[in-house]
């Protein structure tokens, strides 16, 4: 497998405080990467800096080769755990916002057959997560589950390079994150996604993830603890999953072609 | 039972807040009735009858002078300046306050400056807007923006503001570029919190053109009030006044009806 994503000697400092120092990574393609680590350990900056929300300070992030942009974009999917939904629009008009974002860039919004063809892409996408009952529902209306199962369906709907999760079932009940559980790894198997997802759940991390990093400060100034950054300290691969993948993956039809 | 669990039921809850309202009629007719009893030709509290057959007059009656009704070009005079006024306000403070709340470099232009011309108080700025506008229609329209549209667009702008950075960072993330930002997530999300600040610039609103009305002015509403205030009518000044009021009561209602029926989604609840 490829590196698809490259993080080369990254930096995150917020005036004099270090966040991150000295992060090298590769992400390779089709991989699930948990990010895991203490409170303030940097695990949402990494997520911010693979997102493009923020630039790193030091350092370069290369995606296919090339520099990251510095802003968000389409080829970036992303799951946070709360407010990634929009309340003024219901579940399919959630999903068809980002079909429609690409296809009408002056009104923002598909008309005729157009939009007949982006809708029922749409419905496709939510029956994929289970929402195909619940089309016309706004989210206000949604339980916690139900509106993470939404983000998905409208961040797939793009059909991402990488699927960015911001601890996206940390706020559902036991039983429900199961169930997501098992729809993230159907997902990510079914459309060949590559995912990093940062959680405080370490059952979670292993269970889901073909390869756990675990980010915390090498070292530690108890005088100036800000001025020493976390890096990738654990960096492990979970053979037994990659090895069931590869056999399930070959077994399997994978419609990569349609991915950007 | 406690207090505060005795929830009163819709019919109930009408006739409960009707009743205060009865008895401040009730309270009124008696003080009217009492002080006739002692002088027949008592100005200060003007029985019904008074009343009825003042407003008559201006509402059936043309004016000999203009050969108007004079109730109704009041009114409608009143309205159009209200009505302009607000119009102008709320689609201004749309606009920019959309702008201000979604893109940082234009709030940091003109933020201040917002700020700035909310702090000055509009009554302070009536003579400039006299002299500049002249005392017709457009001094007294004038008067209302500046006194309320400040105020909207702060609103507005907080309000964009304070969307959650998740959404638009997953906006930005399903491809939308800034104008879409504003159309698709901004605007829709904006609205009910337009009218929201409408309804509560109407109170201000009134106020300011009761004001413009009163000080220059040859008809409407606030005109007319502080006319007959000279010959101690209260026979008209009353009605007038809950004219007024029962106005800005169904344009409130109207409001909230056109924010429940057009954006459900911001009045419904797990």
């Amino acid at each position: 497998m490829t590196a698809m994503l490259s993080l080369r000697n990254v930096w995150v400092e917020y005036g004099d405080k270090i966040v991150l120092e000295r992060v090298d990574l590769d992400i390779a393609e089709r991989s699930f990467v948990s990010i895991v680590g203490p409170s303030g350990a940097g695990k949402s900056t990494l997520l911010r800096l693979l997102l493009g929300q923020e630039a790193p300070t030091r350092g370069h992030i290369l995606l296919d080769g090339k520099a990251l942009k510095p802003e968000c974009g389409p080829d970036r999917g992303v799951v946070f755990q709360r407010y990634s939904v929009f309340p003024h629009l219901d579940a399919r008009h959630n999903v068809l916002f980002g079909l429609e974002c690409a296809r009408a860039p002056l009104t923002g919004r598909l008309f005729g057959g157009a939009r007949r063809a982006g809708l029922a892409e749409a419905d496709a996408m939510l029956a994929a997560v289970g929402l195909a009952d619940s089309r016309h529902v706004y989210p206000a209306q949604m339980s916690g589950g139900m509106q993470q199962r939404l983000a998905i369906a409208q961040a797939l709907v793009k059909r991402p390079r990488i699927l960015l999760l911001d601890e996206p079932f940390g706020a559902l009940d036991p039983g429900i994150r199961s169930d997501m559980h098992m729809l993230i790894t159907r997902l990510w198997r079914e459309h060949a996604l590559t995912i990093a997802m940062v959680t405080h759940d370490i059952g979670e991390a292993f269970a889901l993830a073909t390869r756990v990093l675990t980010l915390d400060k090498r070292r530690h100034d108890p005088h100036a603890p800000h001025r020493y950054g976390a890096t990738a300290v654990y960096d492990l691969t979970l053979d037994r999953r990659v090895a069931a993948e590869s056999a399930t993956a070959s077994s399997i039809t994978i419609d990569e072609i349609d991915n950007n | 039972m406690r207090l505060v669990n005795i929830r009163p039921n819709r019919r109930t809850a009408v006739l409960l807040g009707a009743a205060p309202l009865l008895l401040l009629v009730l309270t009124y007719l008696i003080a009217s009735a009492s002080r006739h009893a002692f002088n027949p030709a008592d100005k200060i509290l003007p029985t019904p009858g008074a009343m009825i057959a003042a407003m008559r007059l201006l509402v059936l009656v043309p004016d000999p002078m203009t050969g108007e009704r004079l109730f109704w070009s009041d009114t409608f005079a009143s309205l159009g300046r209200l009505g302009l006024g607000l119009a102008i306000s709320t689609v201004s403070a749309l606009l920019v306050g959309l702008v201000l709340g979604l893109v940082p470099a234009v709030r940091a232009t003109f933020g201040p400056t917002v700020t700035t011309i909310a702090v000055i108080p509009p009554i302070a700025l009536l003579p400039i807007l006299f002299i500049a506008f002249g005392l017709g229609e457009a001094a007294k329209v004038a008067l209302i923006v500046i006194g309320i549209l400040p105020l909207m667009i702060r609103d507005i702008a907080a309000h964009v503001e304070a969307l959650p950075a998740e959404q638009l960072i997953k906006a930005q993330t399903l491809g939308a570029s800034t104008w879409q930002l504003a159309l698709r997530v901004a605007l829709p999300q904006a609205m009910p919190r337009l009218i929201q600040a409408v309804r509560l610039s109407l109170g201000p609103a009134w106020v300011f053109l009761i004001s413009a009305e009163a000080i220059a002015s040859d008809v409407g509403l606030g005109y007319r009030i502080f006319l007959v205030r000279r010959y101690l009518s209260m026979e008209i000044i009353l009605p007038y006044v809950a004219w007024i009021a029962l106005l800005a009561i169904a344009m409130d209602a109207a409001l909230r009806f056109i924010s429940r029926r057009g954006f459900a989604w911001a009045h419904v609840s797990r």
